[in-house]
């Protein structure tokens, strides 16, 4: 039976049997309750309705740039909003800034730590942050001034108890959201430092997040080594809706262009499609010849094609409303571990540990 | 996969570690020969006995680790959100104030590591407790919680209720000083570790076929703008090498695409997320002289994404130029809203202006917009907008372009900075190359 809270009690050894029993019983409860509520309005399945729709033709999508330039693996790229710059960051503790269009290098910063899991570029252009196994996040605004040490001007934003996964742009060069391996994610104010809001909810390591791209602009997704794919409201801190379907790891998130939905890549080798307001899992895209896992993924500017990078050194394309797999993209030479489409839609760039980025089209 | 399973050969680091060096901290704080320096702190009239002030723990931080202010903030302000400290003054600002505010240490049975994940009816036990003694007087976010609690586990609520009167029985026949101890204790505990899923079963949900028929359309209504599946005009530069298409399609560009304007009717955020389509949209607004609207909604969203240091003045200005009676852009918003809106005024904060924005965002998305695709302005616009030629990709079989660099747009902005312009030209991308 519950015990009252007494002072000795505070001191006590608590009966761990007892209660922990009582308390996962309850916990499978309410977790069957709320599988049944999810599935009282679940009255079709997405390849169903898609069947009207036309299949797609011929696919052909081939290496279009190949930047070279990491001395090690790459880990995270992402897009200039002016549709052809790029930051990329690796393990070498190096973070390059190309104009993917003529691949050329206009920036390059060396990173006081390797293994620089993450970097984003603010929507101005002038900026980009990274950052990885020193627990922070950094800015770095960028200067035309060939003389000037970029790494001079460097401006130390986030600090997490635990490697940096994951940072994003807000809005504006303002704020930064950033995800971490001590299991939070939190918002920041760049020009001060001052953390604005954190996000507990993850078990474990979060690994990835996407900011939505809906009217309001409130929201974020983040997933995590604890298999769940959570929804936050950046105002308030809360967890609004999660999610947890997968079976290992969740490597990548991305919102649906609409902002309805969200793709999910995973070490468990699939990606699946959530929809936010059915609260549910709608899609699995999964083949039994795909054993490896999926690390990063988004979709064409018309979520109708989603795009993965895999773990086993190749691209799958999937047809995301059919749930088929419309084409397998090899030229990778190892692990691809990030891969993001272009801003107007018109290319989209994979990131490898073959220490190479490559522009599709 | 993440960084420890690959620099650490596979052993999977969990949040527990942090929460064990977490608490050699705390234990470390509370040594009786290093530890902090304690004493008895006056809450109202009632004496707590071991407690301590944040300029104290800031100090101990700073000694101890031999590290700056910032980073004993930091740490500080860490172990006070993680539970392992708490304020008693504004007991739900989890923030480490580095003034004579007073703090104490939470009890071990509290502990996040130690304590099993917060269980739904724990938390119902609690939120009876403190409905009895206040009398009904829970915060609003606890109301919400008791009610849903009550609707979900209603076949125990009368175990509920038994334990919380006994618990409540219990400590009245504690010393004042405990009590409140014990009831601040818990209080940290539960503002630090809310069940998170509570709102999960009473979600609106909309039925699967109405969600998933959204995405077919919405693949269907942008599969002309989606270059991958369909092209682009006049050639996918990565293809072709021809920047055509990107400087056909600037931000401000003279003659925008047919395809483009198109866009603009899809959704009002379309619209807006467009420079040069919420340009036009602020000339039709002005001539309906509503322009106020478009120009108050910019400044909220300038608020909410600005820096944390010019909050202050930028809700001044605001309620200045579009809120205070007689401002020269006075915008009507409805008076429930404005009293809550001045309201909030008087402690100005990033979402101070959320509802009235909220409230104007969607008056122009109900009446201006849908006017404004019906209004000339925009016909004019569509009909003038260019739809460029097909590059055939067979007319130059074996030409290789030259690829052509366009100013990063760290320079264009630096250097329209320095003429005095406004921010906001895209690179201007340089002429195709000839052909020889």
């Amino acid at each position: 039976m519950r015990f009252s809270i007494s002072p000795e009690m505070a001191t006590q050894e608590v009966q761990p049997n007892e209660t922990l029993s009582n308390l996962k019983a309850e916990s499978d409860t309410l977790k069957t309750k709320l599988e049944d509520e999810r599935a009282k309005l679940h009255d079709v399945e997405l390849h169903q309705v898609a069947e009207k729709v036309d299949g797609l033709g011929q696919f052909i999508m081939k290496t279009r740039r190949t930047l070279k330039g990491h001395g090690n693996k790459v880990l995270c790229m992402d897009w200039c909003k002016d549709k052809r710059r790029i930051v990329s960051s690796s393990q070498d503790g190096k973070v390059i800034v190309w104009d993917a269009f003529t691949t050329n290098k206009e920036h390059a910063v060396t990173m006081p730590c390797t293994w620089v899991m993450a970097c984003a570029y603010a929507p101005s252009g002038c900026a980009v942050a990274c950052g990885g196994l020193d627990n922070k996040c950094s800015v770095y605004p960028l200067s035309l001034d060939k003389n000037e040490n970029l790494a001079a001007k460097k401006k130390s934003v986030a600090m997490h108890t635990n490697y940096l996964s994951a940072c994003s742009f807000t809005n504006s060069d303002m704020q930064i959201l950033t995800s971490s391996g001590d299991g939070t994610c939190a918002l920041w104010d760049v020009e001060s430092g001052q953390l604005l809001q954190s996000f507990h909810g993850h078990a474990a390591d979060v690994l990835c997040l996407d900011l939505a791209p809906s009217e309001t602009g409130n929201t974020f997704i983040s997933g995590g080594c604890d298999k769940k794919a959570n929804v936050w409201d950046m105002r308030s801190g809360q967890c609004i809706q999660s999610f947890e379907t997968h079976e290992s790891d969740i490597n990548s998130v991305r919102y649906y262009p609409s902002g309805d939905a969200f793709a999910s890549g995973s070490d468990d080798a699939t990606c699946r499609l959530y929809d936010l307001r059915a609260d549910r899992e709608v899609a699995i895209y999964s083949k039994e010849s795909i054993i490896f896992g999926a690390s990063s993924v988004d979709f064409s500017l018309s979520g109708r094609l989603l795009f993965g990078g895999y773990n086993d050194y190749t691209i799958n394309v999937w047809d995301v409303l059919k749930g088929t797999r419309v084409s397998i993209l090899f030229g990778h030479e190892n692990r691809v571990s990030a891969l993001r489409v272009s801003p107007d839609g018109t290319a989209f760039c994979s990131g490898s540990w073959d220490h190479t980025l490559r522009v599709w089209a | 996969m993440t960084i420890s399973t690959l620099t650490r050969g596979g052993a999977q680091r969990e949040q527990q570690h942090c929460l064990r060096k977490m608490e050699r901290v705390i234990i470390a704080m509370q040594d009786p020969d290093i530890g902090l320096k304690m004493r008895n702190q006056r809450l109202l009239i009632t004496v707590i006995p071991h407690a301590m002030t944040g300029n104290d723990i800031m100090e101990w931080l700073i000694q101890k680790y031999n590290i700056t202010d910032e980073e004993a903030g930091h740490l500080g302000g860490l172990l006070v959100q993680y539970g392992y400290i708490y304020p008693l003054k504004e007991p739900r600002s989890l923030i480490l104030r580095s003034d004579d505010s007073p703090y104490r240490f939470q009890t071990p049975y509290f502990w996040t590591s130690s304590r099993w994940p917060a269980s739904e009816l724990d938390y119902a036990i609690y939120l009876a407790k403190k409905n009895i003694r206040k009398q009904g007087e829970l915060v609003d976010y606890e109301k919400q919680n008791y009610n849903l609690l009550h609707k979900r586990i209603n076949h125990t609520w009368d175990f509920v209720v038994m334990q919380a009167r006994e618990q409540i029985r219990a400590s009245k026949q504690r010393r004042k000083a405990d009590r409140i101890v014990l009831e601040c204790q818990e209080q940290a505990y539960w503002l630090v570790n809310k069940p998170c899923n509570r709102r999960a079963l009473v979600r609106n949900r909309v039925k699967s076929s109405i969600c998933l028929e959204s995405f077919m359309k919405f693949c269907d209504q942008y599969h002309q703008h989606d270059p991958i599946m369909s092209g682009c005009l006049p050639s996918n530069p990565w293809i072709s090498d021809d920047t055509t298409h990107w400087t056909i399609n600037t931000d401000l560009v003279g003659t925008p695409t047919r395809l483009r304007v198109e866009r603009w009717s899809f959704s009002f955020m379309e619209l807006l997320n467009d420079c040069l389509g919420r340009r036009e949209f602020m000339t039709y607004l002005e001539k309906e002289f509503s322009g106020e609207n478009l120009c108050f909604w910019e400044a909220c969203e300038d608020l909410r994404h600005g820096e944390s240091s010019k909050i202050i003045l930028k809700v001044e200005e605001v309620y200045k130029t579009f809120l205070s009676p007689g401002a020269a852009r006075w915008v009507n918003i409805d008076s429930k809203t404005m009293e809550r809106t001045l309201e909030g005024i008087k402690q100005p904060h990033r979402f101070v202006m959320d509802d009235a924005q909220m409230h104007i965002y969607f008056l122009m998305k109900k009446d201006s917009y849908p006017r404004y695709l019906k209004s000339d302005l925009y016909k004019n616009m569509l009909s003038k907008a260019i739809v460029p030629q097909e590059t055939k990709k067979s007319v130059f079989p074996f030409m290789r372009r030259q690829r052509h660099s366009s100013p990063s747009p760290a320079m264009v902005s630096q250097a329209t900075e320095d003429n005095g312009k406004a921010k906001g030209a895209g690179p201007a991308a340089t002429n195709s190359g000839t052909l020889s």
